[in-house]
């Protein structure tokens, strides 16, 4: 028990680690500011391109999404962090991870979004253009609020696994959080200072699991 | 040397391709045997506890509770290198495969209980009521009653939520499991090339481009029409 203690909840080792994992920490806040807007963004952007009028724009985006999906993550940030060097493109840790969680995410983003304008009836489309809205101001005004009301439970759910996904960017050496607990794990033999990181993404990420349940719960009944 | 032909030489160069594939196939085995592995053990656990929850037992169904949000808030990635670090320091030794299969076996296990969980729950109490006044027993009433209705709603969000974590096998490359992605990269740095890597990344959507079709359809053919 005391061996599992020391190794595992070193209090003392845990305070030595604790200026570089806070470090780390700022790195995984601003990373979630870059990869979650751009997720965001390029999700809207596949969404409203599967749901296109034209069969071929439908088709491809459909086959870009699935593409995305089917790819781990992981492979697609190794891809174009070592990969695209031999193309000529050296991207930066940031940039790659940029890039490849730009593609992934969008595409899990824009499934969902797909999904919340389908759940908007045809007739509050028709209804908005028939009162001399623009297309892009229906979308925006009458189509879109209220798809998102409808998704939003699997909007936040699917942002909470973006900022747990932030921690492979380690493997391209951009000193997030896991990279830097991991840092100081090598450095003194124990596994206290990735302990202390999880218990930082569990205070992060634990009340908006919670939140998911209580949305989830409220759109069941 | 044009663009095109210097894309084709770094990216799909043939005699690397015929040097690479036996490593990376072997790899393709070791990401299945992982996945399918993953997906037994940690859908049969989210079912366990699921059916576990419906006594109703209030300290029972918090600590399940806890499990569930823990390993739901958690990266797998901080999880997979807390046991594979830690544990051989407290005596245990666990080769990296079985560490990979028992993270992501937990973390399936999650997300499958709060799935099942909602299905049971969708189905009113009037079937409960109904199925056990005909004279059927508890277990009997939940496995001929309760679940196959509850399954429904559970197939497409299950099989979204599964197939996402078996994607995660890749992680293993972090550990040394030789799995598709770790025998992609030691790969390319051998030869200097992106083919390995690039048949790699093949690899994987030929794994779960049909997976991803399968959830397709299901979603349409399963999900609740929305009135």
């Amino acid at each position: 028990m005391d061996t599992l203690i020391q190794q595992f909840f070193n209090i003392e080792i845990m305070g030595k680690a604790l200026p570089l994992v806070l470090a780390g920490l700022r790195q995984t806040l601003l990373l979630c500011l870059i990869v979650i807007p751009l997720g965001l963004a390029g999700g809207l952007m596949f969404a409203l391109l599967s749901l296109a009028p034209a069969r071929p724009v439908r088709w491809i985006s459909v086959a870009a999404i699935d593409f995305f999906r089917a790819v781990p993550p992981l492979v697609l940030l190794i891809f174009v962090y070592s990969g695209l060097p031999f193309a000529g493109i050296r991207p930066s840790p940031i940039e790659a991870v940029a890039i490849a969680f730009f593609l992934n995410t969008s595409s899990y983003y824009g499934e969902i979004y797909r999904a919340g304008i389908e759940s908007v009836g045809r007739g509050q489309w028709d209804a908005a253009r028939s009162t001399g809205l623009t297309g892009a101001k229906a979308l925006a005004y009458i189509v879109l609020p209220q798809a998102v009301r409808n998704v939003l439970p699997d909007l936040v759910s699917n942002t909470v696994e973006v900022v747990k996904l932030t921690s492979i960017a380690s493997v391209v050496a951009l000193p997030e959080l896991l990279y830097s607990a991991d840092m100081a794990r090598s450095v003194t033999f124990n596994t206290s200072p990735i302990v202390l990181a999880a218990a930082i993404y569990l205070v992060m990420l634990w009340p908006v699991v919670r939140l998911v349940s209580r949305l989830e719960r409220r759109m069941a009944s | 040397m044009s663009g095109w032909s210097g894309f084709l030489d770094a990216f799909f160069k043939p005699n690397l391709i015929a040097q690479y594939l036996p490593s990376i196939l072997q790899g393709m085995v070791v990401t299945i045997e992982i996945a399918v592995a993953v997906v037994i053990t940690g859908l049969l656990f989210g079912l366990g506890l699921a059916v576990v929850r419906t006594f109703r037992v209030l300290p029972l169904n918090t600590l399940i509770v806890i499990f569930v949000d823990v390993f739901r808030a958690l990266p797998p990635l901080v999880l997979v290198l807390i046991v594979y670090f830690g544990l051989p320091n407290v005596g245990i030794n666990l080769p990296s495969f079985a560490v990979l299969w028992v993270v992501l076996s937990f973390v399936l296990a999650a997300v499958a209980e709060e799935i099942f969980w909602a299905g049971i729950l969708s189905v009113p109490k009037g079937q409960w009521e109904a199925a056990r006044s005909t004279g059927l027993s508890f277990f009997a009433t939940l496995a001929y009653v309760v679940l196959p209705q509850a399954g429904r709603l559970t197939v497409a969000p299950i099989t979204n939520r599964t197939l996402a974590i078996t994607k995660n096998t890749a992680l293993g490359t972090v550990i040394g499991v030789p799995e598709i992605l770790s025998q992609a990269t030691t790969g390319q740095s051998f030869a200097g090339n992106a083919t390995p890597l690039m048949m790699g990344a093949i690899a994987y959507v030929l794994l779960f481009i049909p997976v991803v079709a399968l959830g397709r359809w299901i979603e349409t053919r399963f999900s609740w029409r929305r009135v």
